[in-house]
């Protein structure tokens, strides 16, 4: 058994991450919330992000969290042109058709990362990426402190534009009653597309956050693609709220399997979670829609 | 042959079908008619076996059935059609039809074979061949009715197997039921067009907010005081008596 | 279904079996063998994703549980190599029929099915890149032993005889749910469930039924993968790529079409070794093609390869005044 103060380290530390992750949900629930499309790319998304941001570190000496500020209205852009261009268009708005779209959409992004950078791990080593913060007896890690107050804000902000702005009561009223919005005259396939442009955005900002913490290849999205359905699936599909709090319960749960059961087999408690929640509680542990 | 025992359904607080108890009897065409939302398709969904019940029993041809599955209720001899006709669309007509047929052969020639003669019976001969995707809705209905009476049953569910029918097209398809009750089918049919109740109909059930409110021959039925007033609105009996206007729904 | 029902099959079968002692070098046989193998896992996808309207991403679980019973039951209890292919098939089935119990039950479909198949792929990678009976990440190794008793042939040509038999099967079962109350069945749960259901199919069942069978056809490419070559790791077995590449093969040669998956298989990688040819073997560019050969097909010829030669045949058909069934009116 491990003292406590290491298992609690280790779970704050957890929670923490988790934030990160549920940022990736955040983007994810949302686009199923509105478009009720399952967006496998989300992870390819992530990952090319995250190249961004090392570009920029790499090339530009930008600091990651200073390129968040360059990346989001890059992907923010590239989410829009991808919906309204691709998915939308050669989907035909059938559900296996749109999923299979965004499968092809996650392996073009992934293996052409793979053509340009090859299978090398890529890292940035920021002179605050081992920084800790001391409370108490716990040491908590500084880069992963800023990840989780920086997502708490950009809930926030999803949250006022989404409740606040014109363009996300549209996004709000295609959520709920789409043949509705389309008779008052609302763009219904602009709104989609707008949709998962902020959907896309949120792992602009998540990427920022990451970087610090973790490493890029052309494959870790895929890692993330079933952690952030896992959480999605745990909060409700749809829910934002409950992606935030599923992201949450992830990391904890990601961090104490890894303490307990080491690295390799620790990811299997998240696939085993959400397959149980698939099985027994479709609904999602925390319900409520956006 | 069927016999609906004090069946009962709530969806979260509300009741959509409140202690209601029927009776089919063989060989009849029995309908149950009543406003938008007053348990109907509820009931029927219960009947077939595709809503499970709060309470209650549902009983055909004597052994009780109350938590049977569909498909073996199919198989026993109640067969149910949709409202929202649901036609295999990847499939020809012939093909559709076959699926019903093959609950009774496992071979394919005698299910397509038997497919061919129920569909010239029920007028879809010159459309076998087309995929079922490219039907009319009168030709759907055909198709949903054709499927179903391949299964071979002994009572068919139709669950307004008229509505979206121009004047026409009922008048065609009003003797098709009529002839499929003369080979022995019993009919049970939620209907919202009267005139159909009126002249296909034995005995028809009345349902109002989940109560049975009314049963009988249609004719009397509809002359009733809370069947008026469950369609048209309270008070409306009286009104029309005091106009010495003849009720007809 | 009548021997007339499997006459296409045979030219078919012909050719691939001829080809490879035409004189073909011995990296296009080994391609053909390769194709051959994802051939198969693609007819054992095309059932149920095909036929069943039910996309798996994670056919890896069978095909990796088939290729690991195999190499296992050989290398560390001595079991011949022809009883362990039967245990890797049935093997396979278990867990499809085990996944399948899970899955349907809860009702699952559409987004929901693919991706906890995959989740249930992800967590039997991981437990077989941990645990000492696979040889963790090491990987396992079946010792050269060539002789047919062993399912090892010295000559690939009469490898390539080997699996064309094994295709041959997936053909004939293909055939078989076009021509059967079974596969009736399973095309209208595709199409719309409670209709099925109405008209007496019993559901579970049917998706049960498809599942194994879908489950058997991609175990036993996984058996012919170890057989092949003889050496398997976690990430070969239960990786997503042979998901993917059965997946692919199936949509882009034609969804529920008896030579979809053959037609996919021999495009997708064939298309793959020539554009390694052009690119000069930079990794990843084959999948790239892939990734837009999936959205174009799905855009644009949903019914894949298979559906847009079959629908020149139909206008043809349909011009001679023949009606637009394929093949409806021949047999009634």
């Amino acid at each position: 058994m491990y003292p406590i103060p290491i298992i609690a380290e280790a779970l704050i530390n957890g929670l923490m991450l988790g934030a990160v992750y549920a940022l990736v949900a955040v983007g994810l629930t949302l686009i199923y919330g509105v478009l009720h499309i399952v967006n496998f790319a989300h992870g390819a998304f992530l990952t090319l992000s995250m190249f961004g941001i090392w570009l920029l570190w790499e090339h530009a000496g930008l600091d990651p969290y200073l390129s968040i500020l360059v990346l989001t209205p890059v992907m923010f852009g590239l989410g829009y042109a991808v919906q309204r261009f691709i998915i939308g268009p050669a989907g035909h708005g059938r559900d296996n058709s749109i999923l299979l779209v965004t499968l092809g959409i996650s392996i073009i992004i992934e293996n052409g990362l793979l053509v340009v950078f090859k299978s090398d791990t890529r890292t940035i080593a920021t002179d605050y990426g081992f920084r800790v913060i001391e409370i108490g007896p716990l040491l908590l890690s500084w880069p992963r402190a800023v990840g989780f107050l920086v997502t708490m804000a950009t809930a926030v902000v999803v949250w006022l534009i989404l409740n606040r702005t014109d363009a996300g009561k549209a996004i709000r009223a295609v959520a709920k009653e789409k043949l509705g919005a389309r008779l008052v005259g609302i763009d219904v396939n602009h709104i989609y597309a707008l949709t998962f442009a902020l959907g896309s955005a949120c792992l602009a900002v998540a990427a920022g956050l990451l970087m610090p913490v973790f490493y890029v290849n052309p494959q870790t999205g895929g890692a993330f693609v079933l952690v952030a359905f896992t959480i999605v699936v745990l909060g409700g599909m749809g829910s934002v709220t409950g992606a935030l709090l599923g992201g949450l319960l992830i990391g904890v749960v990601e961090a104490a399997s890894s303490l307990f059961l080491g690295d390799s087999l620790g990811q299997i408690g998240i696939f085993l979670l959400f397959i149980l929640v698939l099985l027994f509680k479709p609904t999602g542990l925390f319900g409520a829609r956006i | 042959m069927l016999e609906i025992d004090r069946l009962s359904k709530r969806f979260s607080g509300l009741v959509a079908v409140d202690d209601v108890s029927m009776r089919v009897s063989e060989g009849s065409i029995t309908g149950l008619i009543g406003p938008n939302g007053a348990g109907k398709t509820t009931l029927f969904a219960m009947t077939s076996g595709f809503l499970p019940v709060d309470a209650g029993n549902v009983r055909f041809e004597g052994a009780t059935v109350t938590s049977m599955p569909p498909h073996d209720r199919t198989r026993l001899g109640m067969v149910r059609t949709f409202q929202i006709v649901q036609p295999f669309a990847g499939l020809s007509v012939r093909e559709n039809i076959a699926v019903g047929a093959y609950l009774r052969t496992p071979d394919r020639v005698d299910a397509l074979a038997e497919a061919e003669t129920v569909g010239n019976r029920l007028g879809l001969g010159p459309m076998l061949d087309l995929a079922a995707s490219s039907l009319t809705v009168a030709g759907r209905k055909r198709l949903e009715l054709a499927r179903a009476l391949a299964t071979r049953p002994r009572l068919l569910l139709l669950d307004e197997v008229l509505a979206g029918l121009n004047p026409t097209e009922i008048r065609d398809i009003l003797p098709v039921i009529r002839s499929i009750r003369d080979d022995g089918v019993t009919i049970f049919m939620i209907e919202h067009i009267m005139q159909a109740v009126m002249n296909l109909c034995e005995t028809v059930y009345v349902l109002n907010e989940g109560k049975l409110i009314a049963e009988g021959a249609p004719a009397i039925v509809c002359s009733e005081r809370p069947v008026i007033e469950a369609y048209l609105g309270q008070g409306a009996a009286a009104r029309l008596q005091a106009e010495g206007g003849q009720p007809h729904a | 279904m009548s021997a007339r029902d499997l006459f296409p099959i045979l030219p078919v079968l012909l050719v691939l079996a001829v080809l490879p002692f035409l004189g073909l070098s011995g990296s296009l046989v080994n391609l053909l063998i390769f194709m051959m193998i994802v051939t198969l896992a693609a007819q054992g996808w095309n059932v149920l994703g095909g036929y069943g309207g039910l996309a798996s991403f994670g056919h890896a679980a069978f095909f990796g549980t088939g290729a690991y019973a195999t190499a296992i039951l050989q290398t560390r209890y001595g079991i011949n190599a022809w009883a362990a292919l039967v245990a890797g098939v049935a093997l396979g089935s278990l867990v499809g029929a085990f996944i399948g119990f899970l899955t349907f039950r809860s009702g699952l479909k559409g987004s929901y099915f693919a991706l906890i198949t995959l989740a249930f792929a992800e967590v039997l990678r991981i437990l077989a890149n941990s645990s000492e009976i696979t040889g963790g990440g090491a990987g396992i190794v079946v010792p050269i032993d060539y002789g047919f008793e062993n399912l090892q042939l010295r000559d690939r040509r009469f490898f390539v005889l080997l699996a064309v038999v094994c295709v041959g099967l997936g053909l004939v079962i293909t055939r078989w749910l076009d021509r059967s109350k079974f596969g009736a069945y399973l095309i209208a749960i595709r199409e719309n469930e409670d209709a099925a259901r109405a008209l007496g199919v019993d559901v579970m069942k049917v998706k049960l039924g498809a599942i194994t069978l879908s489950a058997a056809l991609t175990a036993l490419s996984g058996v012919l993968y170890t057989q092949n070559f003889l050496f398997l790791d976690a990430n070969v077995a239960y990786g997503p790529w042979i998901s993917i590449e059965a997946l692919f093969a199936a949509i882009v040669g034609g969804l529920g079409t008896m030579f979809g998956p053959l037609i996919g298989a021999v495009v997708l990688l064939g298309a793959g070794e020539v554009t390694k040819e052009f690119s000069g073997g930079i990794p990843g560019f084959d999948l790239l093609v892939f990734g837009v050969i999936l959205i174009i097909t799905v855009a644009f010829a949903p019914n894949g390869l298979a559906g847009i030669s079959l629908k020149g045949f139909r206008r043809k058909k349909s011009g001679d005044g023949a009606g637009a069934s394929q093949d409806g009116g021949a047999d009634a």
